[in-house]
């Protein structure tokens, strides 16, 4: 509040030009006048179809290529050198291949987001699966039951913590990684509004589009947690404290 | 039923390439129906032993006789019950203990009823649909000893299994425990550092040494059965734990 305040002050007194950083004032009225135009909301959704397209691919890909190289030897052996190597490689820079490859519109957003997701998703599924608790499965080797058995009773759930948190990760890249897409490659989304009132000295807007950016990623942040709570509630060694209603332990 | 023959188990230190016993020739049988305890220090490779009488390890030297043939691997025949975190945690109580008839290819509806007999055997009715977190550590003990005694197993390993739990607790389930073995009369090998549950439950009680394990004494005690608590209070079982205690402590 009182950095907000200050700021506001400092842009009054014209010690800041309204050009380099606007008011807290006029960026909140750019704000809702974003909301009401419209403009906000179909960029918004633009740029939320191309994280979820992006972010369902690379979960898919990511949680099952983890887990089977988890599971089994010699893909981890013959995937892992290829992913060590494209990891580094940021999302931003896959940009121009993207659009050389994929063209102008959706398709190369999709692939960059792709990009951004896949890798923390893929790795944190690897390592749930390979950081199985060894008493887990000798309980289960002890009861004979099947390879198949150990992977979906045991293996699979007891990866499960590891694996939303790699899909929690995973989101908040993937997040950042339309909006870098949007900057370079798109005709709509919120990357692309800000790149274009940029252009157009509109930096209210510009900030408005950002602090958009902002309470989304905050958003799916808090979605991602409410959901691993929901899934891994029985998981109480790392389950943050966040109250939540769910009935507390019964002890007798 | 169990037969150890000169097992032994030694490691190679990767530091100066030394070779540590863990084990050195140990030879015991375990008979049918036996209560059979082995009581010793910390480090006296206890939890090697069942170990390698579940067969999760392989011993370095000697055998490893079950009803007369040699054991390849972990079976079902012998299902142990560890110290800590036996269950699954996102299983249910009754998820848990119907695991280990996923083996069997036993039907769904049939699991749940011989699930269900064996939640009833360890007073846990109430309880099916609780999860593991939702259980205090005696309950997560009692759950454990529902799920091997579902899979009608010959014989039960327990490593310490009450080895976690605060004295009062502990009491109980000794009670229960011997109730348990005296109705199903199944073999048990236990393993713990407590000489008072050990003298209590057993039937005969092995005595380990420290660093490398080996067998100092195998004691036998002549408590009758069916043996209520209250037999920790008489002379004769004190006297018993005395000179058990002596052979630890030489």
């Amino acid at each position: 509040m009182f950095i907000i305040t200050l700021w506001q002050l400092l842009v009054y007194l014209k010690c800041v030009n309204e050009f380099i950083l606007p008011s807290p004032f006029n960026i909140f009225k750019a704000f809702v006048q974003l909301i009401e135009s419209g403009e906000l909301l179909s960029d918004l959704l633009n740029s939320i179809k191309r994280v979820g397209v992006g972010f369902l691919l690379a979960s898919f890909c990511g949680v099952s290529l983890g887990v089977a190289s988890g599971y089994f030897r010699g893909l981890s052996k013959a995937l892992t050198p290829i992913f060590e190597f494209l990891r580094p490689i940021p999302p931003i820079a896959w940009i121009p291949i993207a659009i050389l490859w994929f063209g102008l519109g959706d398709s190369p957003a999709y692939f960059i987001v792709f990009m951004g997701a896949f890798f923390p998703i893929f790795i944190n599924s690897y390592w749930g699966i390979k950081s199985s608790k060894l008493i887990y499965i000798n309980v289960a080797r002890n009861f004979a039951v099947s390879r198949f058995i150990i992977l979906t009773d045991v293996a699979l759930p007891g990866s499960l913590p590891h694996i939303l948190r790699g899909l929690r990760i995973g989101l908040g890249l993937a997040w950042t990684s339309v909006i870098a897409a949007e900057l370079v490659g798109a005709q709509s989304g919120l990357g692309y509004m800000i790149q274009l009132n940029r252009i157009m000295l509109k930096t209210c807007n510009v900030v408005a589009g950002m602090i958009a950016i902002g309470i989304v990623g905050l958003a799916m942040n808090y979605l991602m947690a409410v959901l691993e709570r929901r899934v891994t509630f029985w998981n109480q060694e790392t389950i943050e404290k966040i109250p939540c209603s769910r009935k507390r332990a019964k002890v007798v | 039923m169990i037969r150890l023959d000169q097992v032994s188990k030694y490691y190679q230190d990767p530091a100066n390439s030394k070779v540590v016993y863990a084990l050195e020739k140990i030879s015991f049988r375990v008979n049918k129906g036996e209560f059979v305890s082995v009581l010793g220090p910390s480090g006296c490779g206890k939890t090697t032993l069942i170990n390698i009488i579940a067969a999760f390890t392989p011993c370095s030297d000697g055998q490893v006789c079950f009803d007369g043939k040699y054991a390849q691997g972990p079976s079902r025949d012998r299902i142990v019950v560890f110290q800590e975190h036996n269950l699954f945690p996102w299983k249910t109580v009754t998820e848990n203990v119907e695991f280990g008839l996923k083996a069997k290819a036993t039907a769904r509806r049939k699991r749940r009823e011989i699930a269900q007999q064996f939640i009833n055997l360890v007073h846990l009715n109430g309880f099916e649909d609780s999860y593991p977190y939702q259980l205090s550590g005696g309950m997560k003990q009692r759950v454990a000893l529902a799920r091997a005694l579902a899979v009608e197993p010959e014989c039960i390993l327990m490593d310490e299994p009450l080895g976690s739990l605060d004295p009062q607790m502990r009491e109980r389930l000794q009670a229960e425990i011997i109730a348990l073995w005296q109705k199903t009369k199944k073999t048990v090998f236990m393993v713990t550092h407590d000489i008072e549950e050990a003298v209590f439950l057993s039937q005969r009680v092995i005595v380990m040494s420290k660093a490398p394990g080996r067998i100092k004494e195998i004691v036998s005690i002549d408590i009758p059965h069916p043996r209520e608590p209250v037999v920790k209070m008489s002379d004769h079982f004190q006297s018993i734990k005395r000179s058990l205690w002596k052979i630890i402590m030489e």
